[in-house]
């Protein structure tokens, strides 16, 4: 039976859910004019009630557990449940952040040993792991650009360069960080655009930002030569790490001169998406930038972990020291994993991405035809006579209880269709989608008309986005 | 293989045959040989699942767990034990972001909800999905404040946590905005240093402050508007139940961390930070927002809405650059605020209130402390003491309890949840007093 409550519209007057017998009305001592006129309305509903409420409501959602979940850009891949074992101890629970650093050394270690497990996973020479996600480490990161020039006095480098496939967070996060975004090209690769580039360079420029792998999936192979070009004219090289998964076990960031580097560590590193969090965003940079990071930062002393906010530190970024939980189930990953198998990551991304890429390079149009790395765009459907666009099949995926891959994005490839095949999936569930993917092509040339209603076994069907945006209705009392 | 990967040697080889491939080497072809190395190679072998656990444990062992007399943004309210169960499902554990709504009503669902009891909470129109925390929803909303009125300064109250303030400078640093600190008198922000500034984008306040103390802001979004500058409120949200709504004080933008709503304290995250705000400043706020709508048999359903102002449709003309936010800590104070009801966080206030003027009781008939501000307190306090606090500190961790946060010139920030008891504290004093001695 399909559930469609709010927890509001479950609500009876004189249900509680809580169990504290208070008879004292010492609150009342507290004048009047602190205190809420206006009395508070919650719903009131008893445990079960809620219990209920909340399974149901869960039911209704698709995650990594579910099925094949491709999302581009995203890396869905498993998340494993001794993490959520160890982020639930009593340990890590129930210590208080400002607790003095001799009570609280077990956390500090953790926070310690996953800056030298990231260190080692990209090369840098230090991590912050106070970011919160991954446009958060992007901002940090900008931020350390913008303070390394500040410091050198050098206030002309007003322009960060981007390429024009970049996530949306980049060009967001540089204009929020205070700098103009100048925007460089791809090529017919995929790539940037190299003459494009040195166009562009001048002692304005304060760095570049990169995703390689690109997110067409593409391996910037003028790396070394896009870097030497940056470093030449002062400026520095900031990697978002959206996409490292393609390269565990094959390369690190700072190989390819990068300076600064943010990771997802709820991508490549398996902590959970959570419906859009909390992630974590650590940023990790080269040592001559190590006094830039926001504090405070763990170091080891005479065999103890103390705090230490950097010389130059850009800031305080957030209350207290990140997602530390998060963090913890990085820690757990990697540990668990060991050096033998997290070297393995990259070849069964790329392997799986490619495997997708050859077996429907026929039905739907490869954006870049070259090997890809841990994700293939597609350009829509081979066939473009018959209308059907990459919405289409995205909402018909669904009737065949896949998660769709990103779609229209990156936003220069017009019909974009961005999938990402995570090293945890089996060669049977990749047949499965593309004997999937290929039965829908033959569907838009067959039975276009599926296409206008789907999906068709959810729970909802299309829901009306516009009616939403115009009359917007954004909680209980407007409805 | 290892128990994640799922391909065996045969699937590697067959899948490398279609792709046309020789060996996996092949796949690299593109990354430069001298760029290739291995990931890692100076950390150890894989730990099985329970050398793990053991391995954790022991390292959880190094921390102390303590009786919490200390607050300072991070409070020590219990935890119904229905919360983990329900947000640890796997459906709203292992899902992304809701992009595809026919597939994600029950995390499109939990945020509509969220956003209902943070508007009622707040008493303003519109809140977001969430955001990381209440230093950052805070810094965010006087971003949002100079981006709305194009003036590049803010005030911020002296009285709001210096850690807060920080996150805020950070923010506002880079973007050129100054930030002005208001002077406090007696614990109380000064409305007369306000009236004597101008061009200024917005100012930003907290309630209960920082020293615990619930403020009286009447007057202030008079003052504040006349110099058509935003009213920013920084809110212990646990307090709204009670204490007067930034609603009620005129507050444009209310902000505020979601820690207090049973999310146990974990050295510090993750936690959750909300924002909401009036009508006018709807098409400003940042974030995703989730509304309500309809699908084609006319049935009730939700999605992400109002998406122009957000990063990926605005680029570099964003505002804001937050894409994720707190989701599934956002369900958890749903669940929190579902279950506990007004009521039962009327409750956690009363005993909140009771037990921590108590304690303030109990420590200045020890005649170790003196009185600093009044008592309009509701759960957290500022005494000073006649000693270093610093260090009896130590001591009292060895005996298992946390003390007060020790703030400068031998003030004692204390804080108090519903938690506690009267024999609790009756014990924690007599400790203090022996350790005094």
């Amino acid at each position: 039976m399909y559930y469609n409550k709010l927890i509001f519209e479950i609500s009876k007057p004189g249900r509680i859910g809580h169990d504290l017998d208070v008879k004292t009305t010492n609150l009342d001592k507290l004048p009047a004019n602190l205190k809420r006129a206006d009395k508070l309305v919650f719903p009131e509903v008893s445990e079960p009630d809620v219990v209920r409420h909340y399974t149901n409501l869960s039911s209704k959602n698709f995650g990594v557990d579910t099925g094949f979940y491709p999302l581009g850009s995203c890396t869905m891949k498993y998340n494993p449940k001794i993490n959520e074992k160890v982020a639930s101890l009593p340990g890590f629970q129930l210590v208080h952040p400002l607790a003095p650093e001799y009570a609280v050394q077990g956390s500090m270690q953790i926070l310690y040993e996953t800056d030298l497990l990231l260190r080692e996973a990209t090369g840098m020479d230090k991590f912050s792991l106070a970011p919160f996600a991954g446009a958060h480490g992007e901002l940090t990161g900008l931020w350390i650009i913008k303070k390394y020039h500040e410091l050198r006095k050098d206030f002309k480098r007003t322009k960060i360069i981007i390429p024009d496939s970049a996530h949306g967070t980049n060009p967001a996060s540089v204009a929020v960080a205070g700098f103009e975004v100048l925007e460089v090209k791809s090529n017919e690769n995929g790539t940037v655009n190299v003459e494009a580039l040195k166009e562009l360079l001048s002692d304005e420029i304060a760095g570049i930002m990169l995703t390689n792998p690109n997110t067409l999936g593409i391996f910037e192979k003028d790396i070394l030569e896009i870097s030497k070009l940056i470093h030449d004219i002062g400026g520095l090289l900031y990697y978002d790490g959206a996409n490292l998964n393609a390269l565990l076990g094959r390369g690190k960031p700072a190989m390819m001169g990068f300076d600064i580097v943010h990771l997802n560590v709820h991508k490549t590193f398996s902590t959970p998406h959570g419906g859009g969090g909390p992630g974590a965003g650590p940023v990790g940079v080269v040592k001559h930038l190590a006094d830039f990071l926001p504090g405070p930062v763990v170091e080891k002393k005479n065999n103890k972990y103390v705090f230490k906010t950097p010389k130059h530190s850009v800031g305080r970024t957030g209350t207290f020291y990140g997602n530390f939980l998060v963090i913890l189930r990085t820690n757990s990953y990697i540990k668990t994993l060991g050096v033998e198998n997290i070297n393995k990551i990259g070849n069964l991304a790329v392997l799986n991405a490619n495997y997708i890429r050859k077996l429907l390079e026929n039905d739907y149009v490869v954006a870049i035809n070259d090997l890809c790395m841990h994700e293939v765009v597609f350009d829509g459907l081979v066939d473009k006579s018959t209308g059907i666009t990459t919405l289409d099949v995205a909402k018909r995926l669904m009737d065949y209880g896949v998660h769709p891959p990103t779609i229209y994005f990156p936003l220069i490839i017009s019909q974009a269709m961005m999938v990402e095949p995570v090293e945890t999936e089996s060669k049977e569930t990749l047949d499965h989608f593309i004997s999937v993917m290929k039965k829908i092509a033959q569907e838009a040339k067959e039975n276009p008309e599926v296409f206008k209603n789907a999906p068709h076994d959810t729970i909802v069907s299309r829901l009306d986005e516009v009616q939403a945006a115009r009359n917007p209705l954004i909680k209980f009392d407007d409805l | 293989m290892f128990k994640y990967f799922p391909h065996t040697e045969k699937d590697i080889k067959e899948m490398l045959a279609t792709i046309g491939a020789n060996s996996l080497d092949d796949l690299f072809v593109e990354v430069p040989k001298s760029i290739q190395n291995k990931a890692f190679v100076d950390i150890d072998k894989r730990l099985s699942e329970h050398e793990l656990t053991e391995q954790l444990i022991k390292i959880s062992n190094q921390n102390k767990i303590l009786e919490i007399y200390r607050g300072a943004g991070a409070y020590d309210h219990y935890t119904p034990s229905i919360i983990p169960y329900l947000v640890g499902r796997s459906e709203f554990l292992t899902s992304y972001t809701p992009y595809q709504p026919e597939i994600s009503q029950g995390t499109l669902q939990y945020i509509f909800e969220f956003q209902s009891l943070i508007t009622r909470l707040t008493g303003l129109y519109i809140a977001n999905a969430s955001m990381y925390d209440g230093s950052t929803s805070t810094a965010e909303a006087a971003l949002m404040a100079s981006a709305h009125t194009g003036a590049k300064k803010v005030l911020v109250s002296q009285t709001v946590n210096p850690k807060i303030l920080e996150v805020i400078k950070t923010y506002c640093h880079y973007q050129d905005i100054e930030v002005v600190v208001i002077p406090e008198e007696n614990g109380y922000t000064s409305l007369d240093f306000i009236k004597a500034q101008s061009d200024y984008a917005g100012v930003v306040v907290q309630n209960p402050n920082f020293y615990g103390l619930i403020e009286d802001y009447s007057g202030f979004s008079d003052v504040i508007h006349d110099a058509n500058a935003l009213f920013i409120m920084n809110n212990d949200p646990q307090t709204l139940a009670v204490i007067r709504s930034p609603g009620e004080y005129g507050v444009d933008i209310a902000t505020g961390d979601g820690q207090t709503l049973g999310i146990p304290l974990s050295f510090g995250g993750p936690y959750v930070g909300y924002l909401a705000t009036t009508k006018k400043l709807m098409r400003r706020i940042p974030g995703r927002i989730v509304g309500a709508t309809t699908d084609r048999n006319e049935k009730r359903g939700f999605v992400l809405t109002l998406q122009a102002r957000e990063q990926h449709i605005r680029r570099c003309r964003a505002t804001s650059n937050i894409c994720s936010n707190q989701s599934l800590m956002a369900l958890w104070v749903t669940i929190y605020m579902s279950l506990m009801g007004a009521d039962g966080l009327e409750k956690v206030n009363e005993l909140s209130y009771t037990y921590s003027h108590y304690l303030y009781e109990k420590l200045l008939e020890t005649g170790y402390f003196e009185k600093v501000h009044d008592q309009n307190f509701i759960k957290e306090f500022v005494l000073k003491a006649k000693f270093d606090p610093k260090k009896i500190e130590r001591k009292l961790v060895n005996k298992g309890y946390l003390f007060g946060l020790p703030l400068l010139d031998n003030q004692v920030l204390f804080a108090v949840t519903e938690k506690s008891s009267f024999s609790k504290i009756d014990q924690f004093v007599e400790v203090l007093k022996n350790v005094l001695q």
